[in-house]
């Protein structure tokens, strides 16, 4: 009976809104189901990685990831899919660029960790005991002893194209399901766009499709940069014309500009437009530009930028793990993750 | 990159305006000055047309150093402002290099006009000497023991 | 010899989770471990990051229930600017809240736990799903299901900007008011929404009340935990999912605690066991004592079932008629894990039944839904309840509004000790004798799905349930068999 494409589904440091998002297909789930066979799902089959193992290469048409590759385990996971498959997506922001999870890379795993299970006041932990790679556990009723195991961290997330080839791209924090859908479509026909397409998206800029396009002016230029903790943006009038940091004119278009709607800017969340190499560096190129000063004015511009202390959370809010640096220089490999311990 | 002795020598790139800074490279070839060969100069038509992009890409390709040079401000552009939004796109940038934990040496911006082959040397000199302080960029990019 | 049996990935907040479950050489099951595998960081990579983008940024905690963490950050931001919203954003924001609520409890009770006992704990793994739900109740009741989280999550979208991923939250208020048109819809949606409810209600009863075998199950031992429960009351110490005091019983249902979110650390510890990366939070008076139930140990439950426990009423009429109901039948506090199910349709009600008053409230329509901050930034603590319970916020800031700390406890947490010890104590009670299948795995289970561990199962509406792969092995670490 199968002669419909198989898919798979797989996801890495996710948070589950990809997940969501296809159930949020709602009743166009049905469709999806008639036209394709689930092979492979970890959240909802009971199929396993020997299942995989066991299928002939190249044997699943579709593979779907999403989340970034945080863990040992999720790259070994990926490079089997690969193999299995004959195309690989990487769905959702996380999984192409790294995501939110990616700010990560600003600093060492050591130091989250410590972070996490030393520091936070809520901790009780005079031994310092930290998750461990291997643990041996007494268990003193039945006198026998056993093991538990923990997977490693990587040093630092990183997006799937790092660790796999990724044959196309469905942007999004998380991808609408529309954006899915024409996905879905664009694959099911048979008509493949070429390699490394992102695809179920728009090809041009935010703006382009914002309510507010209109109320923009030929050329934008601001006097500052405001943040929506202490400035409330008037309704229908172009966010970045008053200041706010609207990602639309750098961001891949496709929402239909939801957060805008919302009243509140554009994040980037469907991540750069073709031909754009860095994200983050394609913004500052976008701010330099719009700001309405010239180079004798240093301390207003300085000013300007000051007025902003956190530029990497809002230019590679979702992509810093992919940039062209990708994670903050000197980043050491943990250490504090041990090898084994008894308890 | 390392000389015969063994002594690190930096990479450098340096994009330079067609009107102003590129002429001046030259100047300083034709007048017969001498200065380290650790630049590789790619011409463009605009300091303004340097995206930071581009700086990214040197980085991430194994510079050791980025200098973009153009006309000097107020008035020497000749697109009028492309070094005025030059000089704001990059104050922006070293707010990235300060936050990616990449010294701000390694970044230079620089107005020398086609007259200034010696700022030209002087330049490229005084980079050549602080990168060789700080040592390659490379090994900051991966991750390390 | 010793066995161990792995199942393998289970899902939760932050990822995956496994279950080990650890056999002698009689094949009776000695001890079963729920471990988290996996880390992110969000208290650290917070720091550097303008507050504002909080509810945002930890959103992406969990793709399940955004709307808890965007809502319980804006309310930190709240506090850390020392803001207080509008009538109207408040109103809004509980209003939003408890569509969400709605929603994704529904999305539980048809597609996640509720397979376990609309189809049956023992009914074979093909059928354990949404598919086999709709089989169960017919295919127009999925559609009403589908319907209806469809219509809410639209609503939800008009509001807040995007369904999953929220944007509207702001210190001292939200983005955007409300209009009329959208004022027309949520009253409909509200009066459809306590329909539903109401409807789910019947549903449960018949399927799982009226079947004594189900009745046995969830008032079987290996199902029972007697434990501390916390949840946010009101001024009347009725549930309330946005706002109110955090109130804490013991096992006997005893007042232990009743506390503002802001003396949160005189009340909760972490515990780190180096076999997980999820903390084990504990009640910090009563101290750590391990993973044993018990008035003298400190671990406590959220979640709808210690909502319920937690409070002594609910403030809607319907929702309340059915919590005397379900107390009348378990007792107070009901110990009983998979009770939770029950607990978790009272509260579809009663927000519901809120949802109807919020729409029908005047003061929703007020276009002044924000506050502007003015004062400056150092701390600030926001609290509500998640659809699996108890989730705050704890932020400090530079004068800048820049984060500097970030300290996040999460509902699973909060109940991660309880769902060790159900898992192990379903485990230890049900395998013996190597007797290992499907249906006693899937027992074991339903342990933690009863708490519905926050992560996207949303794709359990494919085919399916939950991946049981298990592994067996010997003392020497062989491998001997799997087992799916």
């Amino acid at each position: 009976m199968s002669e419909k494409p198989k898919v798979a589904w797989y996801w890495c440091a996710s948070c589950g809104g990809c997940e969501e998002s296809f159930v949020d297909l709602a009743e166009r789930l049905l469709k999806v189901f008639e036209a394709v066979d689930i092979v492979f799902c970890p959240v909802a089959m009971d199929f396993k990685r020997e299942d995989v193992e066991k299928l002939p290469d190249g044997s699943i048409t579709v593979a779907l990831i999403n989340g970034g590759i945080r863990l040992k385990e999720h790259e070994e996971m990926v490079k089997l899919l690969r193999k299995k498959s004959k195309i690989v997506i990487a769905y959702g922001a996380c999984s192409a660029w790294g995501g939110i999870p990616g700010l990560a890379n600003l600093y060492n795993l050591d130091e989250a960790l410590e972070r996490k299970y030393l520091e936070v006041p809520t901790i009780e932990n005079p031994k310092e005991v930290l998750p461990t790679k291997k643990i041996i556990v007494n268990i003193p009723e039945a006198k026998m002893k056993a093991e538990l195991e923990l997977p490693e961290p990587l040093p630092v997330l990183l997006p799937l194209d790092k660790v796999i080839d990724v044959d196309y791209y469905i942007p999004g924090c998380p991808p609408t399901p529309d954006v899915f859908w024409n996905a879905l479509q664009a694959l099911l026909s048979g008509n493949l766009p070429p390699k490394g397409a992102i695809v179920g998206a728009s090809n041009r800029s935010l703006c382009d499709e914002c309510s507010l396009n209109e109320t923009k002016p030929e050329k934008v230029l601001v006097k500052e940069f405001k943040r929506p903790d202490k400035a409330k943006p008037e309704p229908n009038k172009c966010l970045l014309a008053q200041g706010f940091l609207c990602m639309g004119p750098v961001t891949r278009g496709g929402c239909t500009a939801l957060c805008i709607k919302g009243n509140m800017p554009c994040t980037g969340c469907f991540g750069l437009l073709d031909g754009i190499v860095d994200y983050g560096g394609k913004a500052i190129s976008y701010f330099g530009s719009i700001l309405d000063y010239s180079p004798v004015e240093e301390k207003e511009i300085k000013k300007a930028f000051d007025g902003i202390p956190d530029w990497i959370g809002t230019i590679y809010r979702y992509s810093l793990a992919a940039s062209k640096l990708s994670h903050k220089a000197g980043i050491k490999k943990p250490k504090r993750i041990k090898e084994v311990v008894e308890i | 990159m390392s000389d015969s002795k063994g002594e690190f020598e930096p990479k450098i790139v340096v994009y330079a305006c067609n009107w102003c800074t590129y002429a001046a490279t030259d100047l300083a070839g034709t007048s017969r000055m001498s200065y380290p060969p650790n630049v590789r100069i790619i011409r463009v038509m605009c300091s303004g047309r340097v995206d930071p992009q581009f700086v990214l890409q040197a980085f991430a390709d194994g510079a050791d150093g980025v200098i973009v040079a153009g006309c000097h401000p107020p008035a020497d552009c000749h697109y009028i402002e492309g070094n005025y939004k030059a000089y704001r796109r990059f104050e922006l940038f070293r707010k990235l290099l300060e936050t990616m934990g990449i010294e701000q040496e390694r970044f230079r911006l620089e107005w020398i006009s086609a007259a200034e082959a010696s700022r030209w040397v002087q330049v490229v000199n005084e980079m050549v000497a602080q990168l060789k302080k700080l040592g390659p960029l490379k090994p900051n990019l991966e991750v390390r023991e | 010899m010793s066995k161990e049996i792995v199942i393998d990935p289970i899902t939760r907040l932050e990822g995956h989770g496994k279950i080990v479950i650890i056999l002698d050489d009689k094949g009776n099951c000695v001890r079963a471990f729920f471990q988290v595998p996996e880390f992110r960081g969000f208290e650290k990579f917070a720091e550097g990051r303008h507050a504002e983008d909080m509810p945002q940024i930890t959103s992406r905690i969990c793709g399940v229930c955004p709307t808890a963490h965007h809502m319980a950050s804006t309310k930190a931001l709240d506090d850390l600017y020392k803001v207080d919203p509008p009538v109207a954003a408040k109103k809004i924001r509980e209003l939003f809240y408890n569509l969400f609520m709605l929603e994704d409890h529904a999305l539980h009770v048809y597609i996640l736990g509720g397979p376990d006992f609309i189809v049956g704990p023992d009914a074979p793994k093909e059928e354990r799903n949404v598919v086999g739900v709709i089989k169960k109740v017919g295919q127009e009741v999925g559609l009403k299901v589908i319907g209806m989280r469809k219509s809410i999550r639209q609503m939800m979208e008009r509001i807040g900007g995007k369904t999953i991923h929220p944007v509207f939250g702001v210190p001292g208020g939200i983005s955007k008011p409300l209009n009329e048109e959208i004022v027309k819809d949520l009253k409909a949606l509200g009066e459809q929404g306590v329909e539903f409810a109401q409807f789910t209600l019947n549903v449960f009863k018949d399927i799982v009340l009226k079947n004594k075998k189900y009745l046995d199950l969830i008032t079987s031992d290996a199902y029972t935990h007697r434990t501390y429960y916390m949840g946010l009351v009101d001024n009347k110490n009725r549930v309330n999912f946005y706002d109110g005091m955090l109130r804490v019983v013991d096992p006997n249902g005893k007042e232990y605690a009743k506390f503002d979110v802001h003396n949160y650390l005189d009340y909760i510890a972490e515990h780190v066991e180096p076999w997980s990366y999820m903390t084990f939070p504990y009640l910090r008076k009563i101290g750590w004592k391990g993973l044993i139930d018990g008035e003298q140990s400190g671990i406590y439950a959220v979640a709808p079932l210690a909502r319920l426990n937690a409070a002594e009423g609910m403030a809607t009429p319907l929702a309340q008629e059915a919590y005397e109901e379900m107390f009348e039948k378990l007792g107070k506090p009901a110990h009983q894990t998979l009770a939770m199910h029950w607990a978790r349709v009272i509260e579809m009600l009663y927000a519901a039944e809120r949802i109807k008053e919020l729409a029908n409230d005047p003061d929703i329509l007020d276009q002044n839904v924000r506050n502007l901050p003015t004062e400056k930034p150092s701390v600030g603590i926001g609290v509500v309840e998640a659809p699996r319970g108890t989730l705050i916020h704890h932020y400090e800031t530079d004068e800048r509004g820049v984060i500097k700390r970030a300290n996040l406890l999460v509902a699973t947490q909060h109940n991660i000790g309880r769902i060790s010890m159900s898992v192990d104590k379903a485990a230890r009670s049900l395998i013996k004798g190597g007797v290992v299948n499907d249906g006693l795995l899937n027992m074991v289970e339903m342990a933690f799905r009863a708490y519905d561990p926050c992560n996207a199962c949303g794709t359990h509406t494919l085919p399916g349930s939950m991946p049981v792969p298990i592994y067996i092995y010997n003392t020497n670490g062989e491998l001997l068999r799997v087992i799916h």
